[in-house]
């Protein structure tokens, strides 16, 4: 980079004297010709015509509207039952002092919830918590584990990024260490129909790879929750990590302060306008931070979970194709335009003196 | 008298011997003070005091690192980049907890860039090492104790040492000239000096009379000497030294020195002296590194730079005051709001009770996660563009120019794009405009026209007169499939010999006896071939003769006499021989042999040259000189023609010949031998005015001169030249002729260059007014320069009001200025208006310039406008001004290389401007232009799609990407196809940029760079990465994202958002470029392609080193159909703003190159559908093969 130096204005001296050094082989300096060194090879050189331009536009409406229309209609088909119940499980004489309430492990957390199926909801209906206001991906809290304690068992001393969790009171790590496990999520749900309890399946509604790959079969909790400061769920010592699904859906950390998990899946098909009775075990404190919990049931169709926006964008996207299609029809009715006039372009000898 | 008249006949041209002895006198009492100390024991270099001495060898090194420093230094060279330091402290501060991503993918890339830049800085040396190591190992001959010469390498030559250089062999080092084989003992050489001066025009050096019998190897057994002289110079032409032979100093001049690198000739073999080695010679010390160039639009990309480091730091700055606020907010009363954070147990970074030096330190962190705004291989890219757009320069097969065997040379690619811009031209005249070969074409000979034939500049001139009908004829020639313009008519420059365009059966192949005065024929033919300095060469095997000239138009006249009979064959120091037809006898060859008493030779002041001869008995002086000095010397009975020839001599210089007056005189014997009496005693007075004396003697001889004729001899335009100025003037590049050339021949060049054209106005500026005149003779220097000013302001006015009324009546003016007003009208309170004048005109000329004023107009259009200015030169004499101007331009193969060496661009004809600024310059321009705009719109649209994630993580500094994913993404994922657009792209093909110059006009008002367009691209970048971030963050978040109900974390957001920006910026690239080749479609598809391949295989390898890319493509991404959907929404909505900009835009506002693009395409249809005949279409001649 730097300059690019000619060496020295002398350097053609010892050129010169090359030359005549060399003269016996007389290389022609004549340059080879090739199509790629004379840029001249064969190419495209699309411009935007007319009628190329009206028909990208109207392809991509054509194209755009179906797709808009199939997603709408799929997000449509999904039922959803969404039930934000974080106020409404504080008892009205804890209103003044949620704090206390939720911080406070004699109070009962225990609140009764009852949904009604708006329409059939056929099995698989997933079952999410969903908060809000709750920074997962905050630096600090997304660095804030090690990725080999939870691995394998050697590991166990590897708690570097995982401050202020990561040694317990004994001085021996935390395992699961850091902020993201300490964490956990720990509302619990119960659900059941005219008094029968619907089973919630939470098997396998974590990735394959996190299983197999990323938390250890050998790896269990230990010195975990154990200190002054009790952070979320307690786990089961007896049990590995990678079986510990309900942990390994938390610890992938969510994208955006709104975020939902998976809690697990109910495996029966649901009635319309049955009656769900829910008892929520409503532990986990998001009223310091200010955040929202909702309780989610949904059905998926093949573009997942109720979505309208997809479908929506992609009918507007395909609407404004087709509106500029129309649009530039009528700039080229009204404003006709041989686009090569030659006319323009040819030089007038008496223009050329001017400044423009 | 031999000897002397020899010298006289060269050297005093070469050195001036008044100015030697005024000075050399003082300089010689020098020696041994201060830069006067070096000491060189002749042919004793083991003499122990020459070893305590050490002076180096004569080891040549011009690389710029040596093994030792390479890493340093160029390290160094790296780090004077402000972005580059950027980075570096990037990297430094990666390593600590600061930094958002690990420190090996940030440090990896700056690796990556600056060893590439290192490697290839390296390979440029390697190079330049080669030369030297080839130089340094060239053989010379060198004297041993032993007695004898043996071979050695140049390297090993130390000072001191005798070594003996042959015909045509290089000088190995500064040399002092012992003897040479040269004919007698007189010891003189004749040296090619080209590589040093540029002047092509041999030089004769001269050794010691002491020294120069030293002719075989036995003389030098017994040769030791001491020369003591001045230090290393940088300075060619001077040398202060004394020789200390035999208990006696000798003063040594320039005369005695053989400079390194330049060659001898005509000379078998010399013996020489090394005085100085190595570095320490001349040329080397001559050595600079040129200024180098900036182009403005890597200037205002700086600018730019600058810019995104301001929105950097202000990004940062939001983030960080946000950050600063949130961290606050975390621990009130000792109560943690986001407890799941541990506010009460964390770090300096985040510790909510000292928020400000948090957010502090996050700033830091924020500068490195936004620097994605700043490029990191924005350098790297531009840099291997350019060099690859200067490959293709100097390959162009259309500006190789097979005479000389010269293709055009890139010798910077810092300047590619500002070739695009030109707005001035600024040309030399001779040898670049013109050939700078004379062709003898017209004479008069005792008040009889000779000659005909049609020059340039007549049939320009014809071409004024009956414009349109016959200039259309003339304009018609035709560019053929390889671009070289092939004329219409008699070919021009393929004269079947060279210097020789003469037709007239009345006066060739003997004929001229027929004439009325044959004998007046004879006189005047005999006078070209013997007054002047010419040196034949005869070809030993052919018995071809050559002439060796110093000025072109010598050699014309030399090879008219030869070709009307009188052969010019051998230069002896005291005769000259002809082979003469002898008409009054028997017509056959004969041998004359003419005495050569006296050379009087020419000066500028002079402005003639005598000889005095004696042949046969007869004394004569044989003249010829320029016509205003010529006429005042006639005798009264030799005027008998004068108002035929003055007659002819206007007709000649009206059509740009060059013209001498011819004439003679026979003297008396006794007249004679009472002038050379007084001649001989000027000529060996030693006084300060003996030039003067000189001239005076001379003067008194060159009288009652019989007038013969005059000749005519035209400076020859250059193939192609008016056609490729009428090309640039349509490209609305204003062409500014500066030369050294009279008014008169520079307006007739003018008009036969086509830069003044029929129906243009011409405005004149000029002192030749008889009022000026008159001041000049009374010599009141004061009032002079009063009147003179006066005088050109009122000119100046005069002529903006002319042109005023010029612009009125839509007709062009053609300034014409000389150089005595350039003088006046470069000072300061009247360059503003003169430039006001000149950049309304549509030509200039500037007439009777000297090189610094070429250089002072440059300067003045280059600051004052602050446009582009380009000058292009052939000749030392050039120098200065192709070094002032943005770009320099040498003419290659002609006049030696100085002007070369001096430019950034080398052609080997004037012509191959048209192709390298309208063809190359418009599309480098347009290719680095488009190539940073996009620079900059893919890395805005990546960095804020970071910018707008940090918005939704409360301003952590949480990357949304994977580290590695990150630093690929300027190195593999869009680089590729950015370099294709700035090394391939074409708007319009060759021919049609050539077929309408108009084109030009974009980037010489810089529409493809301007700052609204910058300012564009930069929106659309932003635009684009709201688009992507809103559209994936909607599409995918919260909701289940497939089908089995999982939904998307942080990672499968970053994954797709990815995508999204991958795509959008090669598809965007996609549909901004014009010109699809194989290699674009690879590029482009490949770097999306390679974007999956590598999610698949980092996804795959094991999740210790893909951390957080582990299996998210392969086992979340892909089976999502809302994955691929959204990637097709973003993608086409972050296109949709552009393309249908240019849609509109196109069609309602068309820039030049839409417009020359919708009619390539007609005619590419109009072609392929076979049915030219019913279009025919005019304006495409250029590109129909």
């Amino acid at each position: 980079m730097g300059e690019r130096g000619e060496t020295s204005s002398m350097g053609g001296g010892s050129d010169g004297a090359m030359d005549s050094f060399t003269s016996a082989k007389k290389i022609s300096k004549r340059p080879k010709y090739s199509r790629f060194t004379q840029q001249e090879l064969p190419a495209c050189k699309p411009i935007l015509t007319p009628g190329w331009v009206i028909t990208t536009f109207i392809l991509v409406g054509v194209v755009f509207i179906p797709i808009g229309l199939a997603s709408l209609f799929a997000s449509q088909r999904v039922v959803e039952i969404v039930d934000r119940y974080d106020e409404d499980c504080i008892p009205s004489r804890f209103k003044d002092k949620v704090l206390g309430y939720i911080q406070d492990e004699k109070t009962n957390k225990t609140c009764m919830r009852s949904l009604i199926v708006p329409k059939l909801m056929k099995s698989p209906i997933y079952v999410y918590y969903q908060l809000s206001n709750f920074y997962q991906n905050h630096r600090r809290y997304v660095k804030s584990r090690s990725d080999k304690q939870l691995r394998s068992n050697e590991s166990m001393w590897k708690t570097t990024n995982c401050e202020p969790e990561a040694l317990g009171e004994d001085g021996k790590p935390i395992v699961p260490c850091g902020l993201i496990a300490w964490s956990l999520f720990n509302d619990t749900y119960k659900f059941s129909v005219n008094n029968n309890p619907l089973d919630v399946n939470k098997r396998n509604i974590a990735w394959d790879s996190d299983r197999e790959h990323k938390f250890g079969s050998d790896v269990y909790p230990r010195n975990f929750q154990s200190g002054g400061l009790i952070g979320g769920a307690k786990l089961n010592s007896s049990i590995p990590l990678n079986e510990q699904e309900d942990l390994i859906v938390w610890m992938r950390t969510a994208a955006l302060p709104t975020f939902r998990k998976l809690y697990g899946r109910i495996e029966v098909d649901l009635e319309a306008n049955k009656k769900i009775t829910v008892t929520i075990k409503n532990n986990y404190n998001t009223y310091d931070f200010g955040g929202e919990k909702h309780l989610v049931l949904s059905t998926a169709s093949w573009i997942g979970g109720k979505n309208d926006f997809l479908g929506v964008a992609y009918l507007a996207v395909g609407g404004i194709c087709l509106f500029l299609a129309i649009a530039f029809i009528l700039v080229y009715v009204l404003k006709p335009r041989p686009l090569g006039d030659p006319n323009y372009l040819s030089w007038n000898r008496n223009q050329a003196g001017r400044w423009n | 008298m031999t000897r002397g008249l020899r010298r006289m006949l060269h050297l005093s041209k070469l050195y001036s011997f008044s100015c030697f002895h005024q000075h050399g006198e003082d300089k010689h009492a020098q020696i041994g003070r201060r830069g006067y100390t070096r000491i060189v024991y002749c042919n004793d270099p083991d003499n122990p005091e020459a070893v305590q001495l050490k002076y180096k060898g004569n080891y040549v090194s011009t690389t710029k690192y040596t093994a030792a420093n390479f890493v340093p230094k160029s390290l160094f060279e790296q780090f004077r980049r402000i972005a580059n330091i950027y980075f570096l402290v990037v990297a430094c501060v990666s390593f600590s907890p600061l930094a958002p991503f690990t420190a090996l993918s940030v440090v990896g890339p700056l690796v990556l860039v600056i060893g590439g830049t290192m490697a290839k800085e390296a390979l440029e040396d390697c190079r330049r090492r080669q030369q030297d190591v080839e130089a340094n190992n060239r053989k010379v001959e060198v004297y041993s104790r032993t007695g004898t010469f043996h071979e050695t390498q140049w390297k090993n030559l130390r000072v001191g040492n005798v070594v003996k250089v042959y015909r045509d062999e290089y000088f190995p080092a500064d040399l002092l000239l012992l003897s040479s084989s040269y004919d007698d003992e007189d010891g003189i050489c004749y040296v090619d000096t080209k590589n040093l001066d540029g002047e092509t025009n041999l030089k004769l050096k001269q050794s010691l009379d002491v020294t120069s019998s030293f002719r075989d190897e036995t003389c030098l057994r017994e040769f030791t000497a001491k020369i003591r002289c001045e230090d290393p110079n940088d300075k060619l032409s001077s040398f202060v030294g004394n020789l200390h032979y035999n208990g006696k100093d000798y003063p040594l001049s320039p005369q005695q020195i053989l400079l390194r690198d330049s060659k001898l000739k005509h000379t078998d073999y010399i013996y020489g002296v090394v005085i100085f080695t190595g570095h320490e010679t001349k040329v080397m010390q001559n050595a600079t590194h040129p200024r180098s160039k900036r182009s403005k639009v890597e200037k205002r990309m700086d600018k730019i730079i600058y810019i995104l480091f301001s929105a950097l730091i202000l990004i940062s700055f939001v983030g960080s005051f946000v950050f600063g606020i949130e961290t606050r907010r975390d621990l009130v009363d000792k109560k943690n709001r986001r407890w799941y954070l541990r506010p009460d147990d964390t770090t300096v970074f985040y510790d909510p009770t000292r928020a400000s030096l948090s957010a502090f330190f996050h700033f830091l962190t924020g500068l490195m996660l936004y620097g994605y705004l700043i490029p990191i291989s924005l350098y790297v890219s531009i840099e291997i563009v350019k060099v690859l757009q200067t490959v293709f320069i100097n390959r162009d097969l259309r500006m190789y120019y097979e005479a000389t065997d010269e293709p055009a040379q890139a010798r910077t690619s810092n300047l590619n794009e500002e070739l695009g811009q030109v707005h001035t031209i600024f040309s030399d005249k001779t040898g670049t405009l013109t050939c700078n070969s004379m062709d003898f074409v017209r004479c008069s000979i005792a008040g009889i026209a000779y000659g005909r034939g049609e020059t340039e500049v007549e049939r320009a001139l014809v071409a004024r007169r009956d414009r349109p009908s016959e200039a259309h004829e003339i304009s018609n020639e035709v560019i053929d499939g390889h671009g070289n313009a092939v004329h219409s008519g008699k070919p021009i420059g393929h004269s079947v010999v060279k210097g020789f365009n003469f037709r007239d059966e009345r006066i060739m192949n003997g004929r001229w006896v027929e004439e009325p005065h044959p004998d007046l024929i004879q006189k005047f033919f005999q006078v070209l071939a013997i007054c002047h300095t010419v040196i034949p060469d005869v070809d030993r095997e052919t018995g071809d003769i050559y002439y060796e000239a110093e000025s072109q138009d010598e050699a014309a006249f030399v090879i008219a006499a030869r070709k009307v009979g009188l052969e010019f064959f051998e230069r002896k120091p005291t005769s000259i021989s002809l082979h003469e037809l002898d008409y009054e006898r028997d017509k056959n060859i004969v041998v004359r042999k003419y005495e050569l008493l006296h050379v009087l030779e020419f000066s500028s002041s002079r402005k003639r040259m005598s000889v005095i001869v004696k042949s046969e008995g007869d004394l004569l002086l044989l003249c010829k000189g320029a016509d205003s000095v010529m006429f005042d010397r006639l005798s009264k009975d030799g005027r008998l023609f004068e108002d035929e020839t003055r007659d002819h001599i206007d007709k000649y210089s009206q059509v740009g010949l060059r013209v001498m007056v011819i004439a003679y005189r026979e003297l008396g014997q006794e007249e004679y031998e009472k002038w050379e009496e007084e001649f001989l005693k000027a000529r060996v007075s030693f006084s300060a005015d003996r030039d003067a004396l000189l001239d005076a003697a001379a003067d008194k001889i060159e009288r009652e001169l019989i007038l013969l004729g005059a000749t005519a001899v035209e400076d020859k335009l250059q193939e192609g030249v008016p056609q490729c100025l009428e090309k640039l003037a349509q490209a609305q590049i204003r062409v500014w002729m500066l030369t050294g050339d009279k008014l008169e021949t520079a307006v007739n060049i003018g008009y036969a260059c086509r830069l003044l054209r029929q129906g243009m106005k011409e405005i004149v500026i000029t002192l030749d007014s008889p009022d000026i005149k008159q001041l000049e003779k009374q010599g009141d220097e004061e009032a002079l320069a009063k009147a003179c000013l006066e005088s050109i302001s009122k000119q100046i006015r005069e002529g903006k009001s002319q042109l005023t009324s010029a612009e009125e009546g839509a007709m062009e003016c053609g300034l014409i200025i000389d150089g005595k007003s350039l003088n006046f009208a470069l000072n300061k309170h009247l360059e503003d208006k003169l430039l006001d004048l000149a950049i309304n005109c549509a030509s200039v000329i500037c007439c009777r310039s000297s090189p610094k004023q070429k250089a002072l107009v440059t300067r003045l259009v280059k600051q004052k406008l602050g446009k582009t200015t380009l000058s292009v030169g052939d000749g030392a004499n050039d120098v200065s001004m192709l070094q002032e101007a943005d770009i320099g331009v040498g003419i290659s193969g002609v006049e030696g290389m100085q002007a070369v060496m001096a430019s950034d661009f080398a052609i080997p004809q004037f012509r191959f401007l048209e192709r390298l600024l309208l063809v190359h310059g418009h599309w480098c321009y347009r290719r680095i232009a488009m190539m940073i705009c996009y620079f900059f719109y893919k890395n805005i649209a990546f960095g804020f799609t970071l910018f707008w994630f940090e918005a939704y993580a409360s301003f952590s500094g949480q990357p949304a990407y994977n580290d590695w994913d990150m630093s690929f993404y300027n190195v593999f994922f869009t680089s590729l196809p950015v370099i294709a657009l700035g090394v391939f792209d074409q708007d319009v093909s060759a021919c049609f940029c050539l077929e309408y110059p108009l084109l030009y006009q974009e980037g010489a008002q810089n529409k493809l760079f301007s700052w609204c367009r910058i300012l564009g691209w930069m929106a659309n970048g932003v635009g684009s990465s709201i688009i992507i971030f809103f559209c994936t963050t909607n599409v995918m978040v919260e909701q289940a994202f497939r089908r089995d109900g999982r939904v998307a974390d942080f990672e499968v957001l970053g994954v797709t958002m990815y995508t999204c920006v991958v795509w959008a910026v090669n598809c965007q690239m996609a549909i901004s470029i014009n010109y699809f080749t194989w290699i674009q479609h690879f590029f482009i598809w490949s770097s999306v392609a390679f974007w999956y391949i590598f999610m698949l295989i980092y996804g795959y390898i094991s999740p210790t080193i893909s951390t957080t890319a582990y299996m998210v493509f392969l086992e979340a991404a892909t089976p999502s159909l809302l994955y691929w959907l959204s990637t097709l929404l973003v993608v086409v909505s972050t296109l949709l703003p552009y393309f249908s900009y240019r849609a509109f835009q196109t069609w309602l506002q068309p820039m030049p190159h839409d417009r020359i693009q919708s009619i390539q395409q007609e005619c590419s249809e109009i072609e392929t559908s076979k049915d030219k005949p019913k279009r025919p279409k005019e304006h495409t001649k250029h590109c129909e093969s």
